[in-house]
């Protein structure tokens, strides 16, 4: 290149930087410009910044408009230093070429290629691996890889300057060669060679500069284990541990990822406390069965969870603390008068929550046929968002998989959940001896901020209350 | 300076006590005041007194006012050379002292010749008025070096980069100096640690605070607070005002106008002077902006307002000078003409140094790890030696 012109290459502007926008030139071709003037706004990752001219003179070539983004080390700008020199002469031949000058990136010599072709430097990603901008290294000009043949001088330090010794013992394999050195080969085949049981020492490497590859590893084991000598069970095993192809990988999207997301969100920002109660539920189950036999309730269907439901709102009603909702946003505690009580249901869509809403005001006969409407609606798959949303309190059935109780996580938004379990025939004490009564394990997880322990407790007391003596509570409290 | 050695000073009570300038802050003086000899427009305030009775004044002849004009403009111009060396590529990074001349050559004007000083990464003034070449830290920030001068000829240790480290280091130093004997006498030794208001958060600058109280080490911490720790301001650094702290640790704490020149070298002396006699600790806050961004690689638009930066323009370290000597008719037109020439000539002769340094021969990482080497070392310079032949072009 000529010394008069000169090409300003794009530098590394903030340590590892890899590339920077052209923001405005503050010049144009034909200006004079002197040292150190602001030529060109230039935005990189970390700041916008204005480069000041490397050499005054004329600017004979702008590279890149302004928008163009622009990798470290390619030419931006050229000058003609000498302007006074008279004209140019013709056709400068680096002017037109778009490569990187010369000597502009030695790639790094700390670590080796990064992904992306960039080379790992200590500070960012480094600069983009550009072809041929890396020092090529001796003997290897060829792209083709090195061949096995060890016949001709290697001039290259880490193969073992030692020639391979003649071995004494004519009867060792040539396959097992004598070393001066450490083996080479990367981690990974090192640990595949271990997990297979190959000492690295015996496999002639193919790989550069003779480092043994993840191929050489894995057909010095099938050789191994041709012979009967080879444990037959050591490599199965400890390969079938890790069979890809007996993994199930499925995307994570619709409620599964909702459901997912939900419950992150709700364990991470509401602190969870959750209480039991194991109760006697035997007259819950005879109030069910007289329920059954009124003619207002013959076509509907009566369940335990009518009554947990019934017990949950009428406790609502005494402790309303419960009902209510954090407001980070406007670092309130927003207390409802009404209860939108929602029904953990399973479904093939995943697990949902619809509501009731406004539990509250239903008739007992009404709360049982929007529950009975509400899983119909969920089994078959048609629950809308709006059934979904702004629920206040819930109910989690586990009871109906055999299961006695669970710590749920609250739905993003409620301060209550309770886990209703199964009920059991289980030997109690019952007026001072032992009975077998119908028995159920209560969970109740409440949001701490706003729920403290005597609250949570005097709620989940009162929803056992009920369910223990459901008419006695009913006559007691409404 | 001779001249001026001897008419700048304190006159202070034998009680420690802390403080600003008391009842005569200036307008534009952060809440509590600082000590300003020189206002913003030029006035020369001749002495100040501050609430606890300390009296600070500076009286220089006019060649020592116009020497310290040159310092001033001298080190910004030498700053911005390096600036645009590093966006041209040839500096891997700079971190730019623009805004801070005032509180670096005032108070490295005041170090006497015996005083050790132990800067930061930014002190390229203080460097300049130790009387090192000011190219020596450019082989650092280059990376063909490790930015190396003797500390011990110059009495300016080697540039740190970890924040606050330097503080410890320095006040071990003073504990030395003490136990080597020699304070107490106005001829005494006397250290000076610099860092910033972002170290102040740092655990070392607390516990060297603890030492250099407990041992009454002959120590002066000058804090430059240019009001950022990169992009963290400082009512995020600290509840009171930084110089406030040194009454925890037990010696006086003062608040000088950082872009007082004339305010960092009277306070600075005094305390100097104060430590090499035997007083113990100063922590001298230089209330200061950095006009610049953090490093090359910062971007400071992205956490503060041009306004803020524009009403600090209006205290520049520089003009005040030059309007003061204008004023005086102490400095004409063609003073501060040559002045601006004499700096750009430094600057074009800095530039052309640096990018005349030559690279370093890669293997030569390994020549300063140890003084004496390692058979561990050794190995792996031939070996790297060996790998680095392997390339085209190694010069092996």
């Amino acid at each position: 290149m000529s010394t008069r012109i000169k090409e300003f290459n794009l530098p590394d502007l903030g340590e590892g930087l890899t590339e920077g926008e052209i923001l405005a030139w503050l010049v144009k071709v034909g200006d004079t410009i002197e040292l150190n003037q602001p030529i060109v706004e230039v935005e990189t990752a970390k700041a916008a910044v204005e480069i000041p001219a490397k050499w005054a003179g004329v600017v004979t070539r702008i590279f890149h408009e302004a928008g163009v983004t622009v990798e470290v080390g390619n030419p931006i700008i050229a000058i003609d230093t000498d302007p006074g020199a008279g004209p140019l002469a013709v056709s400068p031949p680096a002017a037109s070429s778009t490569e990187p000058a010369e000597e502009v990136i030695e790639a790094g010599l700390i670590g080796g290629p990064a992904p992306g072709g960039r080379t790992a430097v200590l500070v960012g990603y480094g600069p983009r691996e550009a072809s041929g901008k890396r020092r090529p290294r001796i003997g290897t000009a060829s792209a083709a890889p090195v061949a096995a043949a060890p016949a001709a001088p290697v001039p290259a330090a880490p193969v073992p300057a030692v020639p391979v010794q003649a071995a004494p013992a004519p009867a060792v394999p040539p396959a097992a060669p004598v070393r001066s050195g450490p083996v080479l080969a990367k981690p990974p085949v090192r640990k595949l060679a271990r997990d297979l049981g190959v000492d690295l020492a015996t496999i002639q490497g193919t790989g550069p500069v003779g480092s043994v590859t993840r191929e050489d590893v894995q057909k010095a084991a099938e050789g191994a284990a041709q012979p009967a000598v080879a444990p037959a069970t050591a490599p199965a095993t400890s390969v079938a541990v890790f069979d890809a192809s007996r993994e199930q990988r499925i995307p994570v999207k619709g409620v599964r990822k909702l459901t997912a997301e939900n419950m992150v969100a709700s364990a991470f920002t509401a602190p969870h406390v959750t209480e039991f109660l194991t109760v006697d539920v035997t007259r819950t189950m005879k109030a069910l069965d007289k329920l059954k036999a009124r003619p207002d309730f013959a076509e509907l269907r009566v369940s335990p969870l009518l009554m947990v439901a019934k017990a949950v709102l009428l406790a609502v009603k005494r402790h309303p603390m419960v009902n209510s909702s954090w407001s980070a946003a406007t670092n309130e505690i927003v207390v409802k008068e009404y209860v939108n009580l929602g029904i953990a249901a399973a479904t093939e869509r995943g697990l949902i929550v619809p509501n009731v809403k406004d539990a509250g005001r239903l008739t007992l006969r009404e709360l049982a046929e929007s529950l009975n409407g509400l899983v119909r609606t969920a089994k078959s798959g048609k629950t809308t968002p709006a059934d979904m949303s702004h629920g206040t309190l819930s109910i989690t059935n586990v009871g109906v998989f055999g299961i006695d109780t669970g710590t749920p996580i609250l739905p993003p938004g409620e301060s209550a959940i309770l886990a209703f379990g199964a009920i059991r025939p289980t030997p109690w004490v019952h007026k001072g001896k032992i009975k077998v009564r119908q028995v159920t394990t209560l969970g109740l997880s409440f949001d701490h901020r706003i729920v403290d322990g005597e609250l949570g407790s005097k709620f989940l007391r009162d929803i056992g209350v009920f369910l223990t003596d459901p008419e006695a509570a009913i006559l007691a409290w409404t | 300076m001779a001249k001026g050695e001897r008419k700048a000073g304190a006159t202070r009570p034998a009680a420690p006590a802390s403080g600003g300038a008391g009842d005569q802050h200036p307008a534009d003086a952060p809440a509590g005041g600082f000590v300003q000899l020189l206002t913003p427009d030029g006035e020369h305030l001749g002495s100040v007194t501050t609430a606890d009775g300390t009296t600070y004044a500076v009286d220089f002849t006019v060649d020592e006012y116009k020497g310290l004009y040159r310092d001033l403009v001298t080190v910004r111009r030498l700053d911005a050379e390096a600036t645009a060396l590093q966006r041209q590529g040839e500096l891997g990074l700079w971190a730019s002292l623009l805004g801070q001349e005032a509180a670096q050559v005032g108070s490295g004007r005041a170090l006497r010749k015996q005083d050790m000083a132990f800067p930061t990464y930014r002190e390229h003034g203080v460097l300049y008025c130790r009387g090192i070449d000011p190219i020596m830290p450019f082989g650092l920030f280059r990376g063909v070096d490790q930015g190396g001068w003797d500390a011990n000829e110059h009495k300016f240790n080697s540039y740190t980069i970890v924040i606050g480290s330097q503080t410890l280091h320095a006040t071990g130093y003073a504990m030395g100096v003490t136990m080597d004997g020699k304070t107490g006498t106005p001829d005494g030794e006397a250290v000076i640690a610099y860092f910033g208001d972002g170290a102040t958060s740092q655990g070392e600058v607390n516990e060297s605070f603890v030492w250099a109280g407990v041992f009454n080490a002959p120590m002066v911490f000058f804090c430059q607070n240019n009001q950022y720790a990169i992009s963290e301001p400082l009512e995020r650094q600290t509840r009171i005002p930084l110089y406030k702290r040194a009454g925890g640790y037990g010696f006086p704490g003062i608040r000088i106008d950082g872009n007082d020149v004339l305010a960092s070298y009277a306070v600075t002396r005094a305390a100097l002077d104060n430590a090499r006699n035997g007083q113990g600790p100063t922590l001298i806050e230089a209330y200061t902006y950095r006009m610049g961004a953090h490093t090359s690689s910062d971007d400071p638009t992205r956490y503060r307002i041009a306004s803020e930066v524009e009403s600090w323009r209006a205290k520049d370290p520089i003009a005040r000078v030059k309007a003061f000597l204008a004023k005086q008719q102490m400095g004409d037109a063609d003073f501060f003409e040559e002045v601006d020439a004499t700096a750009g000539k430094l600057a074009l002769d800095l530039r052309e140094r640096v990018l005349a340094m030559p690279d370093p021969q890669p293997v030569t990482m390994f020549d300063h790890v140890y003084p004496n080497g390692s058979p561990e070392l050794d190995e792996q310079r031939t070996a790297f030696s060996a790998y680095h032949a392997t390339f085209e072009g190694s010069g092996h």
